[in-house]
């Protein structure tokens, strides 16, 4: 039985992504956890996180587990969703704070001058709804999911690796920003697939049974 | 691109849906769950329940809905009615809702909108407006479901909750609730062009047309309807494959 630790470091409500975990993969033990033990001892680790990241910094800090992560992120099956995507690069502009540098690159805000919209119209921030995700090339943790599918996003800020090579998808939002990266083992989101019906779940469905 | 949202809205009371829901061949017309589930089937991009409970020893059943939605629904989820303090916004996320709504307790508290959202993230935190045009180009803040009037102007107050740390903005038009003759648009308009943060317009659907002008001319970021989808008048897919013909860009 394969075991998927949710790592609990107190941001957000965990719940949603355990649930949609259990659904898509009714077999598997998923524990929401604060440990960094269970978190080392899992087969598969997944980082969920919202809100701001320099609190979700903090409280990864705090609670013992910003080495778990990175020593899970090195070795298993790895999925990061928000600002689980967003900690994995080495310097975040929201409270100018320092990632976890697993990835090389910054996150950013989205810039005030490009948020029109194709009718002239301001875009508004948090970009709030589904958008479009650009598949960049194959990869496991997209089967059976059409290319462009509509997943469900909320943030202000995007990542934007020094490393062309890791973009695994890309959203148009103003800007094209990378909404996916992946490398070996670790396979990280913008969007939230616990909130995106049956692509999400097909996401979360594929991530259960990859084996990088 | 981004979609244009359609979110049909429940009213729950004590745990119970209240203007009954007309689907053909549901179990239990009066389940959230069930309907929330039905709407996810038919596409709806997100699900708001308002908690219209009015005893306070019946508040917590909410949250045993809010859980089973989330164990089965997923798409996001707002829920307001009754939030008047910061640990009530918690309860409500850590049972499983996305986003919360506050109304009334915001303009008595605004501070709450602030102590949330700090708390919890901009993101989580939706404010509702109920707007009613008092004189021509004026519309001013109502509260307690429409009974009193704050006297406080619907444009300035949208924006002083952006300011605030809102994420998100419900505007309800009170002339043009459950009236069925569309949405408020000029007033929509003023609100989605006066802030940088998503406005959802709500209050006076009757048919397609006017989920698609709320868009278009109102400029809203998402539209929310009740009736139309609860009596089986439209499905959710039929409203979006309409916008979509209206040169809207939804989610089909």
């Amino acid at each position: 039985m394969s075991t998927v630790a949710v790592v609990d470091y107190g941001m957000g409500n965990l719940r949603s992504v355990a649930k949609a975990i259990e659904h898509v993969a009714p077999h598997a033990k998923v524990l929401v956890t604060a440990d960094p033990a269970q978190v080392a001892a899992a087969d598969r680790v997944v980082v969920p996180g919202q809100g701001a990241m320099p609190d979700c910094m903090r409280e990864l800090n705090e609670h013992g587990l910003h080495d778990a992560v990175i020593a899970a992120a090195a070795t298993r099956p790895f999925l990061g969703i928000c600002i689980g995507l967003q900690m994995l690069f080495e310097h975040s502009e929201e409270g100018d704070v320092p990632g976890l540098a697993v990835f090389p690159g910054n996150v950013r805000k989205f810039p005030d001058e490009a948020m029109v919209g194709v009718d002239g119209s301001r875009l508004k921030v948090p970009h709030m709804g589904w958008n479009e995700v650009e598949q960049a090339e194959p990869h496991p943790m997209w089967h059976g999911i059409a290319n462009g599918s509509r997943f469900y996003f909320v943030h202000s800020y995007y990542v934007e690796p020094a490393q062309p090579d890791v973009i695994a998808g890309s959203t148009v939002y103003g800007i094209p920003f990378t909404s996916a990266v992946a490398r070996n083992n670790i396979f990280a989101v913008q969007f939230h697939p616990e909130k995106s019906a049956q692509s999400g779940l097909a996401l979360l469905g594929n991530f259960m049974s990859w084996n990088p | 691109m981004l979609a244009k949202r359609i979110i049909p809205c429940l009213d729950v009371k004590a745990g119970r849906v209240v203007k009954g829901v007309n689907f053909v061949s549901l179990r239990d017309a009066g389940d959230p769950v069930e309907i929330a589930r039905r709407y996810d089937e038919q596409g709806a991009d997100e699900i708001t329940f308002l908690d219209i409970t009015a005893s306070s020893d019946e508040r917590d059943i909410i949250l045993h809905i809010v859980e089973a939605c989330a164990e089965q629904v997923f798409i996001p989820l707002t829920v307001g009615g009754g939030v008047r303090r910061v640990e009530d916004v918690r309860r409500l996320l850590n049972a499983g809702a996305d986003k919360v709504s506050m109304n009334t307790a915001a303009v008595q508290n605004p501070d709450l909108v602030a102590e949330s959202s700090a708390k919890v993230g901009s993101q989580c935190i939706v404010v509702a407006i109920d707007a009613k045009q008092t004189s021509p180009g004026k519309w001013e803040v109502f509260t307690h479901g429409g009974r009193n009037n704050t006297h406080i102007d619907a444009i300035d107050w949208a924006k002083k909750v952006e300011s605030l740390g809102a994420g998100e903005i419900l505007l309800t038009s009170m002339d043009r609730d459950g009236t069925k003759n569309g949405f408020d648009l000029q007033i929509t308009r003023g609100v989605s062009e006066a802030v940088r943060i998503p406005v959802i317009a709500s209050g006076g659907v009757g048919n397609l047309q006017h989920l698609a002008d709320g868009v278009t001319e109102g400029r809203a970021d998402a539209v929310l309807a009740a009736s139309i989808f609860h009596y089986g008048e439209y499905t959710v897919k039929q409203a979006k494959e309409f916008m979509r013909s209206r040169g809207i860009e939804v989610r089909l």
